[in-house]
């Protein structure tokens, strides 16, 4: 049994923090404040090869391994969770589709620019009526005369409305089976395709700098070669999508936690009360103990998970046991984060106030913690 | 353009370090080694010369140092650097400046350049003393602290940073130049660059690879280090206790005052 990372796996780590904490960190608060997409942010995060960390060079990837892209991502939330978001909803649920089932043509007219960062991509799966419940989908598309009219909505897509987006694949049901169950496929769908509109973005509590809108579809067509994967595997497509996205998540949660660690253990140095550093209390120490201990727990649940997946094995069940805990531990910490803040954490200009915000989702999206619960509960035969 | 970079590989600024009070040297144990803060100024410089002159140009980094921290350098080839050179030899221990210097010519006159560009300090030793003593061993013209660098046909350019303003000094190949922290931020490794640099190779080099007239290591030294202290611990800061704002402002303002600081 080996812990160490590779050389290349802590290079990319040291880059992810350096980049973290030098461009992204200081902006993060005006970012949050002013809902601002980071659009600079992004292209530099294209420079560095971020937008495409996982995929082959030959589709304009970095090449880099599911370990590299969790440390990745774990590094950018510890400075910002909406940046971090950005890239990763961007990788694993806009442009890994691509790589997964794409065609070689929707490789090179899709994967490529993605990978590069000079467009970014959405993943359409939840709907207003749709979410846990996803293979409820009410979105139809019909073939007709060679093109795919899509009629629908979705609900709550990152990534789908900036200046740069190029598009969204979404699910939607394309007909019936002989057994009577609906088909439900992928589709591709361009951002200029007529009959595709965006909402303005979503006011949110956290994540505030991302780009989050809701889908309408009237009569939007498509050329039927838009189809990604074949027809009527769209359910298993996304399944195994949300799979490597819980990755991310755990990622994510884990970066978060460890930015409100950071910022607790800093304030409890500086701020004194009866007499000495509240970091002397030990009830702030063992705080602070607790919350390393929980935080090194979720990252070797993730990072072996990240691992299996490497290996190619079978890394549902870890990725799941990752994302559940990761996303339970990144609320206590933040809790406790700010609790150590005391008053000063109440307010705005301090980070831990937005990191707070910024936690509740890593329990709900991709995956709440009831349906982790329950997917681990059919994976355990109950 | 062939472009050699001088890269030492330093403790991490940021350690807290410790010297050894028999060896006189500093303990390298636990604490992590980088890339000398100066000299990824250097290789910022020789990359985009680089970049900039295009065809077949190449920048070598080289260094002289422990061979156990050679791969500390990968860091430099996923930067963009295309190969490294590392001169590592028991016997070289204890060299000074003089020693150090000799050996390092004797290493870079094996590699062709037009170009070397040397850091201006470290953040080590801190003598700079080194370009200059390289410049004479090696009989190169030596251009200090540039904040820009243009070549052209052969010919050279360099704005040299002062403290009064900057010169324009030209010159021509082969040339030493060592690089100001104003010549601009040093790149990212990027991932491409992570990713490419393992299929880089870092070659070693001995004494015994040298043709050295001269002895090197503690024998080859003309300097010695006789003791060292560490810095003074700091004081405890002085506490004003005052009744009022006033008479808080009035003695902080006498304090500076007495120090010359208004
Ligand atoms: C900021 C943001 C970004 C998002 N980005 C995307 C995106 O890019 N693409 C995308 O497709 N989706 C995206 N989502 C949607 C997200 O994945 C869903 O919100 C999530 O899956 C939950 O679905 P829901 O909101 O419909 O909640 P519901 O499914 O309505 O759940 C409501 C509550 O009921 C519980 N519940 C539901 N079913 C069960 C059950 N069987 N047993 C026990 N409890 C149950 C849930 O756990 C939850 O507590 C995003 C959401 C947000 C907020
Ligand atoms: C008596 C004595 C014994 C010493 N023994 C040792 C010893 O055993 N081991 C030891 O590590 N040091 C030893 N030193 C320190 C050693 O002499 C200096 O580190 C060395 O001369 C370089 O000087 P500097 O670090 O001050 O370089 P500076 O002159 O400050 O460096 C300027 C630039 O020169 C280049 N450069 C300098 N050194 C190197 C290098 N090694 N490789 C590549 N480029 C370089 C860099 O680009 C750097 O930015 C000893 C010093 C003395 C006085």
């Amino acid at each position: 049994m080996d812990f160490d990372l590779t050389d290349e796996q802590k290079a990319i780590q040291s880059l992810a923090r350096e980049f973290a904490s030098e461009e992204v960190a200081p902006r993060a608060e005006e970012m949050d404040r002013e809902e601002r997409f980071p659009y600079d942010l992004v292209a530099k995060m294209a420079e560095l090869g971020f937008m495409g960390l996982p995929f082959s060079e030959e589709y304009g990837g970095a090449g880099a391994d599911t370990v590299s892209y969790a440390l990745a991502v774990m590094e950018i939330a510890r400075a910002d969770a909406s940046t971090a978001i950005t890239m990763a909803a961007h990788v694993s649920l806009g442009a890994t589709p691509f790589y997964l089932f794409g065609t070689e043509k929707q490789k090179q007219q899709y994967l490529v620019p993605l990978a590069r960062g000079e467009k970014l991509w959405g993943f359409g799966l939840t709907e207003p009526n749709a979410g846990s419940d996803a293979g409820n989908v009410q979105t139809k598309a019909e073939l007709r005369d060679g093109r795919w009219l899509i009629n629908g909505t979705k609900a709550f897509i990152t990534n789908s409305g900036t200046d740069i987006t190029g598009g969204t694949t979404i699910t939607a049901v394309t007909g019936k089976r002989a057994d009577g169950s609906r088909e439900i496929s992928n589709i591709i769908v361009p951002q200029d395709t007529p009959g595709f509109s965006r909402s303005r973005k979503y006011r949110k509590m956290g994540w505030r700098a991302s780009d989050t809108r809701e889908l309408s579809f009237v009569d939007a067509a498509v050329p039927e070669e838009n189809l990604l994967g074949p027809r009527g595997e769209g359910y298993r497509q996304f399944l195994s999508i949300l799979d490597g996205g819980r990755i991310s998540v755990a990622a994510l949660s884990i970066g978060l936690a460890l930015g409100a660690y950071d910022q607790a253990l800093a304030y409890s140095k500086e701020r004194h009360a009866f007499g000495k550093p509240i970091s002397k209390f030990q009830a702030i120490s063992f705080k602070l103990v607790d919350m390393l201990t929980q935080i090194e727990h979720a990252k070797l649940m993730m990072l072996r998970a990240a691992w299996e997946k490497d290996e190619g094995r079978d890394y549902v069940q870890a990725a799941s046991f990752a994302k559940l805990f990761a996303g339970e531990l990144s609320h206590r910490v933040v809790n406790e984060a700010l609790q150590i803040h005391g008053g000063y954490g109440f307010m705005d200009e301090y980070p831990i106030s937005r990191m707070y915000r910024d936690q509740k989702i890593n329990e709900i999206g991709e995956g709440t913690n009831e349906v982790q619960r329950l997917v681990l509960a059919r994976l355990m035969g109950l | 353009m062939k472009i050699v970079v001088t890269v030492k590989l330093v403790p991490d600024p940021n350690a807290e370090k410790r010297i050894d009070p028999t060896t006189k040297r500093l303990v390298r144990t636990g604490v992590e080694t980088v890339l000398n803060p100066y000299d990824e100024y250097a290789l910022e410089a020789g990359l985009q010369l680089k970049e900039r002159a295009g065809g077949d140009s190449r920048v070598t980094v080289f260094s002289m140092g422990s061979a156990a921290l050679k791969e500390t350098l990968r860091r430099a080839l996923a930067m963009g650097a295309d190969d490294a050179l590392v001169l590592s030899d028991t016997a070289l221990e204890g060299s000074d400046v003089w020693a150090s210097a000799y050996a390092m010519a004797k290493a870079l006159s094996t590699l062709e350049f037009d170009l070397l560009i040397v850091g201006g300090l470290t953040d080590d030793s801190s003598t700079g003393a080194v370009p200059g003593a390289l410049a004479e061993h090696l009989g190169l013209p030596c251009i200090t602290n540039a904040r820009k660098i243009d070549v052209g046909d052969g010919k050279l350019e360099v704005e040299r940073e002062t403290d009064v303003g900057y010169q324009i000094v030209r010159g021509s190949l082969p040339v030493l130049i060592t690089t100001a922290l104003t010549f601009g931020e040093p790149r990212y490794a990027s991932l491409k660059g992570i990713m490419g640099a393992k299929k880089k190779t870092i070659g070693t080099i001995g004494v015994s690879d040298l043709s050295l007239d001269l002895p090197v290591g503690t024998s080859g030294s003309k300097t010695e280090l006789r003791s060292f202290a560490p810095p003074p611990a700091r004081g405890k800061g002085r506490t004003v206790e005052a009744a009022d704002g006033v008479a808080g402002a009035t003695s902080i303002f006498e304090f500076l005052r007495e120090k010359k600081f208004v």
